[in-house]
């Protein structure tokens, strides 16, 4: 099913998102991926507030390339979530319902998806010049100094991406690849 | 006769190479995944697909670099025994066409100087070089940047003598099909047999520069590349790992001797952006 939806989403857009549905994101994103994400814990671990404001946040695991003169961003495809699964759940307990990346995840991961309901998106790996398309503004928030690994605020229209993990415990490329798979050739 | 070669020439080179390979796929890769898209099975599959192609299109239209992830510079450095580099050392130069090409191209810098420390180098330096002598009076450059969504992916398994073809065929379909969605499939296949530890991974890294659809020149080894190519699109994994019938695009297998004990196999994978340009100097 394909469904346009706005930023930022609630508990109970989350809920009515499946496994499998195509959705185009328009709104406000925050971008953040390894380095970001670190010192995102180190804060909280300091008892400090986070730099987003993370209740009902979106946020896109991605670096982009730098931005050509009078463009808003470079290349900005997503990049593999995997390396995030050691921070999301405790993000995800403290407000955020959505992220962006590719690939698989962690069973800690799912299980935080489904205790707080929230949702994984893949956006297609490798397609950064397509997808920077959709990118119309992106804002420097905090972490300069870690260059392609900043965390960025991103107002984004129709962005392409595909429910992978939904609130009710469904995982996409698990059900998917059995379709396809050829028994007789393994 | 000896010829020479100006250590700035190799910058240029590499500079432009760097710029290239990060907008433009080679003929080979492009028509690899357009092929693809009239094969492949799934709607979800062949949605995905189209999306790469436009990807493509957009890239080379706009000069935004096709994936954000520029990748490590990964340079196969061929030097004719007859030629002199004159004006400053070669390792220099090559850096330095790193240097440039990722500053000057607007290409991401992905590279941290101590791998535990973690501090970006802030110019994508420095590239991982392999040199090799060769006759001739010529240089030869393969610049492949590698990202690492697919790094990670690769493996390498040192089996036993006993293991045979069976178990280099169980191998390569593990590793591909553990690295699933995170390689960013359709991949390309890299795969090293022989040698030692290191020189598997070398060869399963060349064998990513090798023209899509080519073959090995060794009957046997064809024939394994085929049945592997086969074998994998089966697992089902498909585009984006969406599910489909699309999961590679290439096998490439390279050879080597290797020890009476031993049965080295390394993986290499790379995701549909198998990047590299090639000059001769």
């Amino acid at each position: 099913m394909d469904r346009h939806i706005q930023t930022p989403i609630t508990e109970e857009l989350a809920q009515e998102l499946h496994a499998g549905d195509y959705v185009y994101l328009s709104g406000s994103i925050y971008v953040a991926r390894d380095a970001a994400h670190k010192r995102m814990m180190e804060a909280l671990d300091a008892g400090q507030e986070l730099p987003i404001e993370i209740e009902n946040a979106t946020i896109y695991y991605m670096g982009p390339s730098p931005a050509r003169e009078g463009r808003p961003i470079g290349s900005a495809g997503p990049t593999t979530a995997s390396r995030m699964d050691k921070y999301a759940p405790r993000l995800l307990d403290l407000g955020q319902r959505a992220m962006i990346g590719k690939g698989k995840r962690t069973k800690e991961v799912l299980d935080a998806i489904v205790r707080n309901k929230g949702v994984y998106f893949a956006a297609v790996g490798g397609a950064g010049a397509l997808l920077s398309k959709c990118i119309h503004k992106s804002t420097l928030i905090c972490y300069e100094d870690l260059g392609a690994e900043a965390i960025l605020q991103l107002e984004v229209e129709d962005f392409p991406v595909v429910v992978v993990a939904d609130c009710a415990g469904n995982n996409l490329y698990e059900t998917a690849i059995l379709e396809y798979r050829s028994e007789s050739l393994l | 006769m000896i010829r020479t070669i100006q250590a700035k020439e190799i910058t240029e080179h590499i500079k432009e190479m760097c710029i290239e390979a990060n907008h433009f796929l080679t003929q080979d890769m492009e028509g690899a995944l357009k092929n693809a898209v009239s094969k492949e099975k799934s709607p979800v599959g062949k949605k995905i697909l189209g999306q790469l192609a436009d990807n493509l299109r957009i890239a080379g239209e706009e000069m935004i670099p096709i994936c954000q992830d520029t990748g490590m510079a990964v340079v196969f450095f061929e030097m004719g025994q007859e030629v002199h580099v004159d004006g400053g050392s070669v390792e220099e130069a090559i850096h330095e066409g790193v240097r440039q090409g990722y500053q000057e191209g607007y290409l991401r810098k992905s590279v941290v100087g101590d791998p535990l420390i973690r501090e970006n180098t802030r110019d994508n330096t420095p590239a991982v070089i392999h040199y090799s002598i060769v006759p001739g009076d010529q240089i030869r450059i393969t610049l492949a940047p590698k990202g690492f969504g697919s790094e990670n992916m690769s493996r390498i398994f040192m089996l036993k003598p006993a293991d045979g073809v069976e178990g280099v065929k169980n191998a390569i379909l593990t590793a591909v099909a553990d690295a699933g969605p995170n390689a960013c499939p359709p991949m390309v296949v890299g795969v090293g047999i022989g040698g030692t530890f290191e020189k598997a991974a070398l060869l399963a890294k060349q064998a990513l520069t090798r023209e899509a659809g080519s073959h090995s020149g060794i009957s046997h080894i064809k024939e394994l590349e085929e049945e592997l190519l086969e074998r994998i699109n089966g697992l089902g994994i498909g585009p984006g790992g969406l599910g489909g019938t699309t999961t590679a695009l290439a096998v490439n297998i390279n050879t080597y001797a290797t020890h009476i004990a031993g049965l080295p196999v390394a993986v290499n994978i790379c995701c549909h952006v198998n990047r590299h340009a090639v000059r001769t100097i």
